[in-house]
């Protein structure tokens, strides 16, 4: 967990496969990266096995580009779509069992800042609504309660997409799927009331249609994680699969839902609030002086 | 080394089926310092890496299978076994160096020409026909699921030259292999070569392997060959639905 992970031995450079040679060469990992340059570097990731059009893939490649230190950081995550994805990226990744990675992520940053007191080391939960809110949302809440400094991302696609189509706590009301057929009769669940409910530092509701967007609300996510406390950002991430989604309209119907009911929103606690004002003021300084 | 050879049980190349029992459960023991293990006996460390040398230099498609934890220099002792890494390869003909760079499984498609995964190891040692090889610088548990993955469906001769303790899974291992025992690994190669071992591929060099690799080694830019495209009716199979959406009602 350091940029020497990524420097090969002596000798071994001409060895490598191509993409690992090109991420040495031209990766995320020594120069900070923006979203305009996407396509122009070699990225933490790129070859997946996800269905064609998935938004779920397009938000987690920008979730590798928001994170502030991809060398520092480590992904935990569980079953479902997103981790056929995320264990393809060139970061560090742990799979939780069903349910536990709140749980996880909990030892694995405790572990990391006794281990590493002087470098802060990122540990960012990535898991579906599924995993997150249904099956892990025991583990989910009590790290929220107990404050654990990291952050949580849930890729919402609104049902059980890996699956068949079962319906998920967050899958909205009436919503007639595969495996239900008389249509789901509870309401999607409010995680982001709950997130703030527990006293969580930083929440942000988002989807996939601005690029600089996420990978800012990211970063803010990740940066607020290490100094004040637990974060939670909801991804709107849909299934073109279970949703029927034709592939070329998967963009149309972000924007579409973002624009009906799943709006960007985000809610920062007043120790969050005052710390990120305070930083933003500290880097704005920084880079009026780089400038002079 | 008293009883320890007990058991009758071999840990001989395979395939030995679908699910090959654990060495260990068979009752084969891991050596300890100074000693080797060779197809589950208990060793010498010299009788171990002159038994890994033999098989090397006499069996088809030598190759050497480096892990992360001596392909990246993250720190001394990575970087110190780099150099005495290549010596050994200089005295295999014909070797090839393919790497396992980390542990991600690769998907939609691996090249096994360029790179061996613990999750199907099995692909690279059957595109290259590899009938021995030496796996170094893989950290212990995703060794053991590559020993048991190869000796299940292939017939190669597997060699882990370990840092901890040794694998019981592998047909020759000798634990802690430190920079030290890599320079012996070369010198039991230069000595069984002098008591008479003829290597199979005398002569040749290291062969390059993978495009990557190829061009680097060349001096040249690796250019992606184009793959071969598909045609005719694959083409396209499941472009309709692609394009088009899942029909929600049909049958």
């Amino acid at each position: 967990m350091s940029l020497e992970t990524i420097k090969p031995s002596p000798g071994f450079h001409n060895y490598l496969p191509k993409e690992y040679q090109d991420l040495i060469e031209d990766g995320p990992f020594h120069q900070k990266r923006k979203v305009s340059e996407l396509g122009s570097f070699k990225e933490a990731i790129e070859e997946h096995p996800m269905c064609a059009g998935c938004a779920m893939t397009l938000f987690i490649r920008l979730v590798y580009l928001g994170l502030p230190s991809l060398e520092h950081s480590v992904i935990v995550g569980t079953a479902g779509c997103g981790r056929l994805a995320i264990t393809q990226g060139a970061v560090p990744f742990i799979y939780g069992n069903y349910g536990d990675t709140n749980c996880v992520a909990s030892g694995l940053k405790r572990g990391l800042d006794i281990r590493f007191k002087d470098t802060p080391k990122d540990v960012i939960v990535m898991a579906g609504d599924g995993g997150l809110a249904d099956i892990g949302f025991h583990a989910v809440m009590h790290s929220w309660f107990r404050k654990e400094k990291f952050t949580t991302i849930m890729l919402d696609n609104e049902v059980y997409g890996n699956t068949g189509g079962q319906e998920s706590g967050m899958t909205q009301k009436g919503m007639v799927l595969k495996m239900a057929p008389n249509g789901k009769k509870f309401e999607k669940m409010d995680m982001l009331g709950l997130a703030k409910t527990s006293g969580v530092a930083y929440t942000a509701r988002i989807s996939p249609t601005n690029p600089t967007k996420v990978v800012n609300t990211i970063r803010k996510a990740v940066l607020i994680a290490r100094e004040v406390g637990p974060t939670y950002i909801q991804a709107y991430t849909s299934c073109n699969i279970e949703y029927a989604i034709p592939t070329p309209k998967v963009m149309d119907d972000a924007r579409e839902v973002e624009k009906d009911r799943y709006g960007y929103l985000e809610y920062f606690s007043d120790e969050a609030k005052e710390y990120w004002d305070k930083s933003e003021a500290d880097r704005k300084k920084a880079r009026k002086a780089q400038v002079k | 080394m008293g009883n320890v050879n007990a058991t009758p049980y071999r840990v001989v190349p395979g395939p030995e089926g679908l699910l090959p029992p654990a060495a260990t459960i068979m009752g084969v023991p891991l050596p300890e310092e100074g000693e080797g293990l060779v197809e589950g006996r208990i060793t010498t460390e010299e009788e171990a890496l002159e038994a890994a040398a033999t098989a090397m230099l006499t069996r088809k498609n030598p190759t050497l299978f480096p892990g992360p934890m001596i392909i990246w220099g993250w720190n001394e002792h990575t970087r110190e076994k780099a150099q005495p890494f290549f010596e050994v390869a200089n005295e295999i003909p014909g070797v090839r160096i393919i790497p396992m760079p980390d542990y991600r499984p690769i998907y939609p498609k691996i090249d096994p020409e360029a790179v061996i995964n613990p999750c199907h190891p099995n692909l690279t040692i059957w595109h290259n026909k590899i009938e021995a090889c030496v796996l170094i610088g893989v950290h212990c548990h995703y060794a053991n699921i590559t020993l048991k993955m190869i000796r299940a469906g292939t017939n190669c001769y597997t060699i882990a030259l370990c840092a901890e303790a040794g694998h019981e899974d592998a047909m020759a291992s000798v634990p802690n292999f430190d920079a030290e025992k890599v320079v012996r690994f070369r010198d039991a190669l230069i000595k069984v070569k002098k008591n008479g071992i003829k290597p199979l591929y005398e002569g040749t060099g290291i062969i390059p392997s993978g495009w990557a690799q190829i061009a680097k080694l060349k001096g040249e830019i690796p250019i992606k060959p184009r793959e071969a495209s598909i045609d005719g009716e694959a083409r396209g199979a499941f472009s309709h639905e692609l394009v088009t959406g899942l029909d929600e009602t049909a049958e």
